[in-house]
């Protein structure tokens, strides 16, 4: 009997070795694959179970959202205490449905994880005290934010307010906007019914306009075409020819002019200068056949459009086609020079065109985020300003400014004057076969030293409806907010 | 007769009281790290814990001493550290049962003195050994019986006697196991008797795999009519080892692999439940099961996996989301808290009890006592195998407990008697010298 009861021993060994052997297997080797796995409740429960770093407006003061205890098994609750003001900016931050915008891109800080956070955690860690997310400070300006947001109203369409010198974005408002607090509350059935409820919104309050969907930029569009214009050759005094409507190579289309006026009362010339103050598409037309494609789509690239510009939140650059795709089709090239046809941008990629005039000529990268601050108020990153590029010479900047300075003092963008301040800026009216035209105004101020940077589009036409232009409509939204901008 | 004064016997006792202390002290330790981990504040009322853990199984270190001197001193506090750390675990996961599990492993041990008191000799046993193979037999059926039998979560397995609730195939394996021992070692010649032989395989005549066919017949009704996949597994089980222990014939393990592998077809295509139990082993991460059928053992693999290899800590993790893990799915509590350094250990506290009963066995010099040692052994060995293997996917899942660890007053009492038997088969029997005995362990090579 023994002899089988060694043999048995033997076999309870080998018993256990297997049931050790699939521990190892289900602990080490395929632990990363199981905790990866959506369906463990563990990711969003660890996500919950610390107390995730606030994110502030530049005060310090404002918050745009943070971690409040709570009594249940998820132990802290987000709450986003100014509702939809920010939500385009935080990002919700959901159980069912993840994280966006800051919340997703600076969830390394907010939920402590970063490397960069560990003198902290570590010290955290031994104390045997939980782990504490970092403090994300924004460069959003609230009075700016709010300002903004009022001056919008109930228009469908994007605000972006920026400081032209270091990149710090100030405002950015996309309306209709959408309040992440039921996004981000612990009862799963409130979650889905706003889930639902902001996905059949016809007014589509999660797109955000002002950084990630796209618009034909109109008139704005000059700016571009202007700086080629004068990188190339040309001066704000050069003439061009004024006749009423373009006629265009390789077709019987004509290119007319914002309601078949006449530029300038049907001067027989006309020159740079005047034809950005009063927004003559015949001649932007004219100036965009001259230089060709490949002088326009290049310069276009040098703001941004087409190219990889980092952001905190989803970016969508500008967009326009290769040079090779206006070959066979030279009108393009007129209508592109005015901003319509297949160039696409938003406000944040025209404020970020504006802002290189503004300074000089170069380029800043845009950026949200300030500094992070660890869970004791130690500041462990600081933003620092950093140049994209420089997409035009500071002569040809110069020049831009005096000419946008025209078109507010006496051209399309009146609307935008400020008393006592020299405003610059530009107007556009983008037609789209969608519906009533799209109103944008881009602008800065002071001009001599500009501080700030304001890009506004209203979609639709706004109040005005298929009477909108960017001079009626979008100017005085960017006045509103310059003046408090300035006022800062 | 073995007596106090003979240093084998002293020294085991103190080297039981030394690991009794330590597992006492560790298992408060577990608590008190449970409390600091889900509350953050030190436990209340300790001393009161530690007053009734170390005065209990001190009382029980006693009887051992006392009534069954020279007995093996790994047992008693191999169990108290399953214990304490099941008990911790079961506070952590669910307080309200917490103090029930306490109250269980207080007569839980109580029943374990008075096994010993009783039971002075367990060649005694043999003479009941009709009468208990009967109620063993008889408990295994009992949940059949209508107005009695309870079905809880699909298995037939409870019996319901007035306000008492209890599970008899708990209490029914040991009873059958006493029983197989007897009869076994009365029958082994007659049972191994070859008369045949098919290549390398000595058969026995066809009329005795009889008593193999009976169990599997009995099996097969636990399996179908209690729908007690666990139960139907461990009796089967038990008996062809012991069969096979008790004659020294691999005939009988190759019949009873055959008929366990007839019968586990035919409760695949018979049973829906124990075809869901395959899937589940097979595909428990797939998305069509993840969230259904598969749950319970997806949410065991997560816990074990975020445990990794230091585990979160004790009142750190999740395991609350495992369905049924204070019972089932302790094991995979115990891995995500204490990871798999902390399940290897409990492993390994199991490979003890195995070890040493089988050593116990070994050490016996009567078939009786061998097979009883060896049957005991088996019913730790193989249930600890089935529910670890099934809650960590190496096998299917079967529904049993944790032996000592999980929760459950059925389980945690017989495991207790069933315990006492051990202690008890391992103790040098009346007229025989302690240490002669150590001394023909030592020669047989021991298995520890």
């Amino acid at each position: 009997m023994d002899r089988q009861i060694r043999r048995l021993g033997l076999a309870f060994l080998v018993m256990f070795l297997l049931l050790f052997a699939q521990v190892n297997y289900v602990q080490v080797f395929a632990a990363n694959r199981l905790e990866d796995n959506p369906a463990n409740p563990r990711i969003l429960l660890e996500a919950y179970k610390n107390q995730r770093g606030a994110i502030l407006a530049r005060d310090e003061r404002t918050v745009l959202a943070r971690s409040v205890p709570t009594n249940g098994s998820l132990k802290f609750l987000r709450v986003y205490p100014h509702g939809s003001l920010y939500g385009q900016i935080t990002g919700y931050f959901s159980l069912l449905y993840g994280t966006s915008a800051l919340e997703e891109s600076q969830n390394e800080w907010l939920s402590g994880t970063s490397s960069r956070l560990i003198p902290q955690t570590l010290v955290d860690e031994l104390l045997g005290r939980p782990r504490r997310g970092a403090t994300v400070v924004t460069t959003i300006d609230p009075k700016l934010q709010r300002t903004a947001e009022q001056a919008l109203g109930n228009l469908p369409g994007a605000v972006v307010a920026m400081n032209p010198r270091n990149g710090q974005i100030l405002a950015m408002v996309s309306h209709p906007s959408y309040d992440p607090n039921p996004l981000a509350s612990h009862d799963l059935a409130t979650q889905r019914a706003a889930w639902r409820r902001l996905t059949h919104d016809p007014g589509k309050p999660l797109v955000p306009r002002a950084n990630q969907e796209l618009y034909p930029p109109g008139s704005t569009f000059k700016l571009v075409t202007a700086s080629a214009a004068l990188e190339n050759g040309m001066t704000p005094d050069t003439r061009f020819p004024n006749p009423s409507v373009l006629k265009l190579p390789q077709t019987t289309n004509t290119l007319q002019n914002f309601g078949g006026e006449h530029c300038l009362g049907g001067a027989p010339t006309i020159t740079l200068t005047q034809a950005l103050t009063v927004s003559c598409n015949v001649v932007f037309g004219e100036i965009g056949l001259r230089l060709g494609a490949e002088k326009l789509v290049a310069q276009a690239k040098k703001y941004g459009f087409d190219r990889t510009i980092p952001f905190e939140i989803p970016f969508a650059e500008g967009q326009i086609p290769n040079a090779a795709a206006f070959k066979d089709n030279l009108p393009l090239v007129a209508f592109s020079a005015i901003g319509q046809a297949s160039v696409l941008a938003n406000p944040l990629q025209m404020a970020l065109v504006t802002s290189a005039i503004a300074n000089h000529g170069v380029e800043m990268l845009p950026h949200l985020v300030e500094e992070i601050r660890d869970a004791s108020g130690r500041v462990v990153e600081t933003v620092p300003p950093q140049e994209y590029g420089q997409p035009i010479s500071p002569t040809t900047a110069a020049e831009l400014t005096q000419m946008m300075v025209d078109v507010v003092q006496q051209g399309t963008g009146t609307a935008a004057q400020i008393p006592g301040v020299t405003v610059a800026g530009k107007t556009g009216t983008a037609q789209h076969p969608g519906g009533n035209p799209h109103a944008w105004f881009v602008c800065f101020a002071p001009a001599a030293h500009p501080k700030l940077v304001v890009a506004v589009v209203v979609l639709d036409g706004g109040s005005l409806g298929s009477e909108a232009t960017g001079g009626a409509v979008a100017a005085p939204i960017a006045k509103a907010v310059l003046e408090a901008g300035l006022a800062r | 007769m073995a007596t106090r004064a003979d240093p084998l016997v002293r020294s085991r006792a103190q080297t039981q009281l030394a690991l009794i202390v330590l597992a006492v002290v560790l298992s408060i330790a577990a608590y008190v790290m449970v409390v600091l981990g889900t509350t953050g504040k030190t436990p209340e009322g300790v001393a009161g814990l530690v007053a009734a853990m170390g005065l209990s199984y001190l009382g029980a270190h006693l009887v051992v001493r006392r009534f069954a001197p020279g007995a093996d001193p790994t047992f008693l506090p191999v169990a108290a550290m399953l214990c304490g750390l099941g008990y911790a675990m079961i506070y952590r996961l669910r307080p309200s049962l917490a103090a029930e599990q306490f109250t269980w492993m207080l007569i839980g041990l109580g029943l374990f003195c008075l096994t010993l008191v009783v039971v002075r000799d367990d060649r005694g046993l043999e003479a009941y050994t009709y009468t208990i193979g009967l109620v063993g037999v008889g408990l295994l059926l009992l949940p059949i019986v209508p107005h009695i039998g309870e079905t809880i979560n699909g298995a037939r397995l409870w019996v319901s006697l007035g306000p008492v609730s209890f599970q008899p195939s708990e209490v029914s394996k040991v009873l059958l196991t006493i029983f197989l021992a007897s009869y076994l070692d009365r029958r082994k010649e007659l049972l191994a008797t070859a008369t045949r032989r098919v290549g390398p395989l000595r058969l026995p005549e066809p009329r005795y795999f009889g008593p193999l066919l009976l169990a599997w017949v009995v099996a097969l009704g636990v399996l179908f009519v209690e729908n007690d996949l666990g139960s139907s597994l461990l009796f089967f089980g038990i008996f062809v080892v012991m069969l096979w222990v008790a004659t020294g014939r691999g005939a009988y393990l190759v019949v009873g692999a055959i008929l366990f592998a007839v019968a586990a077809t035919l409760g695949y295509l018979l049973i829906p439940h124990v075809q869901e139990r395959v899937l589940v082993w097979l595909h428990a991460l797939s998305p069509a099961l993840v969230n259904g059928t598969g749950y319970q053992v997806a949410q065991g693999q997560f816990a074990l996996a975020s445990g990794g290899v230091f585990g979160t800590g004790l009142g750190q993790g999740y395991p609350w989301k495992i369905p049924y893990s204070w019972t089932d799915f302790i094991f995979a509590a115990l891995g995500e808290e204490l990871g798999l350094f902390g399940v290897t250990a409990v492993l390994l506290l199991y490979v003890a009890i195995c070890a040493r009963g089988l050593r116990a066995a070994t050490q016996r010099t009567d078939g009786f006592g061998k097979l009883l040692a060896t049957g005991l052994t088996t019913v730790i060995a193989l249930q600890t195998f089935v529910i670890v293997g099934g809650v960590t996917r190496l096998i299917p899942l079967t529904g049993i407990t944790l032996p000592f660890v999980s929760y459950g007053g059925s389980s945690l009492v017989t495991n207790f008697v069933l315990l006492a038997l051990l202690v008890r088969v391992s103790a040098p029997r009346l007229g025989e010298p302690a240490a002669g005995r150590a001394r023909a362990g030592a020669m047989n090579g021991g298995l520890s």
